[in-house]
């Protein structure tokens, strides 16, 4: 079992998992960012490399992505920032698989490991083509986070949701990352999931604001918030700015 | 992979070590889903017989091959040219659709999307959901439907709707991105009608097998010229559809086959593995991966990628790729022009280009060369006007 199950699922006992998402680099005060989401009570963090052709994202992220390339911001430099800061709990990096591949995927994998990330996830990387990056991430001891859609269909969900390490990324809908309603097709999605597997689930993709966090939490062990919160980051660089906006999501999970 | 030198990839939709299927799971399964309809159409003779009979019916079928006798004397070869600018629509690109609109309708989806570039696929699509009766959105980055604005007025006509793409360097590349972003929320649905042999497995594949028509077409064409084996096939190369196509019916022969790309968009030449849109393949990137912006006269060819049959066909030597610049192409559309009575696409224009530059060089004298003429230039002529002004001034 990889480190990040092991600690997500000790966290399980305790209460639901509260996952911030920021894109790296995307302001000059994003390791600020982060450790305000840590005070306002996140349980993981999932940090994002920035891609030219972020396929899985919407408006939000694609902005962030942008400012963080016009930042120069690269794998060495999120992987520095992160280590300087010694964050306090798991580090899951979120990207697409070019920029891993351009730079050589264990040259990659080793290099977000020592910078002490527990996690990646790669969300144009299917099962079917996702063997080279786990093997270049069992070294290290990175887990690879595997996704489940709503369309994906039962016999499939088995075999992916048992190839993910860590948690099992639960898609709340057929959607992009960005502003959503509701909470879609989360609980159809999950207890897919529960079915096949007990490792931990957590719930992302359109989770919008603390009322849906609080609705999704009620079956599942874990949320995502992405856009909502990069939304905060992109209008205002003021870390306690963040910290109020992140903390609603926190209370409405205890 | 199958015996033929353009056979069938392997089951994970590999040509060698490109091609591949890399798309968020939520789209797995609708890529799984066009994989078992296509096998399954392919083989199905009914479904043929439709395709045939629309490409000859609506498509105006078989396209013809033409010599060209005075640009032959001009160069010092024997010069014929594959007549895709005859098709409707004026380009090859109605093959593809024609295809994926029939499957579509076999999938029981009521609509499609597309990406364009240059507005050729769009239109084609475009005019095929009409003809067919579905629904049809075409994204296009906000750039060309500035450069392209005839065309996005005839999609329009056509009663597709054309939302304009304000991401990244608002060209191909990002409607690319944009039409995969909204197929995620509507594949039950909705056929993502991609428009080149590239994208996740079994679009490069699917889509060359319709395309390669034209190689069936000419090969037969070229035979009865007498010249079963042409020393040279010259097509121009973005995505690689129309060279693909024309390939396909002399890649088991001597024939030599050439790409020609954009200069500003040469995968093969300056590009380096990796995976866009669904696909590894030879793509230009910078130093840390970010895949750079193509840039080229012609919007058809404004693509960093290159489909992945042809980064495997250039990685065995089968197919060479050459790059030629902006100001050659001008010339040999120039040139066509006056000396043919054909005026040809921009993208098309690149082949010639590359025909003209290396007449008596890489093409010794005397050669029998095919041309594919991807599309014809009505598109492109206020561009081209403006550009020859801007020369003048």
């Amino acid at each position: 079992m990889t480190e990040l199950e092991r600690r997500l699922r000790a966290l399980r006992d305790q209460r639901r998992a509260f996952v911030p998402y920021l894109m790296g680099g995307m302001s000059p005060r994003w390791l600020d960012h982060l450790e305000a989401l840590v005070a306002a009570g996140a349980d993981a963090l999932e940090v994002g490399l920035p891609f030219s052709d972020p396929m899985m994202d919407g408006p939000v992220i694609q902005e962030a992505a942008l400012r963080a390339l016009a930042a120069g911001t690269t794998i060495e430099t999120v992987a520095t920032g992160i280590a300087e800061r010694h964050l306090p709990v798991p580090v899951v990096v979120m990207t697409y698989y070019n920029v891993v591949h351009h730079l050589g995927l264990e040259r990659a994998a080793s290099l977000l490991s020592e910078a002490g990330a527990l996690g990646t996830i790669l969300p144009d990387v299917p099962l079917e083509e996702i063997g080279p990056w786990k093997d270049a991430s069992a070294g290290p001891g990175l887990a690879t986070v595997l996704l489940i859609a709503p369309s994906t269909p039962p016999a499939r969900v088995a075999r992916v949701a048992g190839a993910s390490e860590g948690f099992v990324y639960a898609a709340a809908r057929m959607a992009v990352t960005g502003h959503a309603e509701g909470t879609g097709d989360a609980q159809r999605v999950v207890r897919a999931i529960r079915a096949v597997t007990d490792t931990p689930t957590y719930v992302g993709i359109g989770i919008s604001t603390p009322a849906h966090a609080a609705a999704t939490a009620e079956w599942c062990d874990g949320v995502i918030v992405g856009s909502a919160l990069v939304e905060r980051v992109l209008e205002s660089d003021d870390p306690a700015a963040l910290e109020h906006a992140a903390r609603p999501f926190r209370a409405a999970l205890d | 992979m199958s015996d033929a030198v353009m056979g069938r990839p392997d089951e994970s939709g590999r040509f060698g070590e490109f091609g591949g299927r890399f798309v968020p799971e939520a789209l797995v399964p609708a890529c799984l889903e066009v994989e078992e309809a296509f096998v399954a159409a392919w083989g199905d003779p009914a479904f043929r017989d439709e395709f045939q009979r629309t490409l000859q019916e609506f498509g105006g079928r078989p396209t013809p091959v033409t010599p060209l006798d005075r640009l032959s004397a001009r160069l010092g070869l024997r010069v014929y040219a594959k007549r895709e600018d005859l098709a409707h629509t004026g380009s090859h690109k109605l093959n593809n659709v024609v295809g994926q609109a029939l499957l579509t309708r076999r999938m029981g989806k009521r609509r499609i999307i597309a990406e364009t570039g240059a507005g050729q696929h769009g239109v084609a699509t475009a005019t095929a959901a009409a003809r067919f009766g579905l629904a049809c959105t075409v994204f296009m980055g906000e750039v060309d439907t500035v450069r392209q604005a005839l065309n996005v007025f005839r999609m329009e006509l056509l009663g597709a709707t054309v939302v304009p793409v304000r991401t990244g360097s608002r060209t191909l590349k990002d409607a690319v991105n944009e039409a995969l972003r909204e197929w995620v929320t509507c594949v039950e649905d909705t056929h993502y009608c991609l428009g080149s042999v590239m994208g996740p497995h079994p679009f490069p594949w699917m889509v060359r097998e319709f395309q390669s028509v034209i190689g069936t077409e000419a090969s037969a064409q070229m035979r009865d010229l007498g010249v079963p084996a042409p020393d040279f096939v010259v097509a121009c190369v973005g995505g690689g559809s129309n060279a693909a196509g024309i390939f396909a019916g002399f890649a088991d022969g001597p024939s030599r086959l050439i790409g020609v790309e954009a200069r500003g968009g040469s995968a093969i030449v300056y590009g380096a593995p990796g995976i866009l849109h669904g696909m590894r393949s030879l793509l230009l990137q910078d130093d840390h991966g970010q895949i750079t912006e193509a840039e080229s006269i012609s919007a058809g060819l404004d693509y960093p990628g290159i489909g992945p049959e042809h980064a495997y066909l250039a990685s065995t030597g089968r197919a060479q790729y050459y790059p030629v610049g902006d100001e050659e192409v001008i010339d040999a559309l120039r040139l066509l022009s006056e000396v043919e009575g054909i005026i040809p696409a921009l993208e098309t224009a690149h082949a010639i280009a590359w025909l003209v530059r290396e007449a008596g060089r890489e093409v010794p004298r005397g050669s029998s060369v095919l041309v594919n003429l991807s599309g014809r230039g009505d598109k492109d002529v206020a561009q081209v006007r403006d550009i020859l002004r801007g020369e003048g001034d």
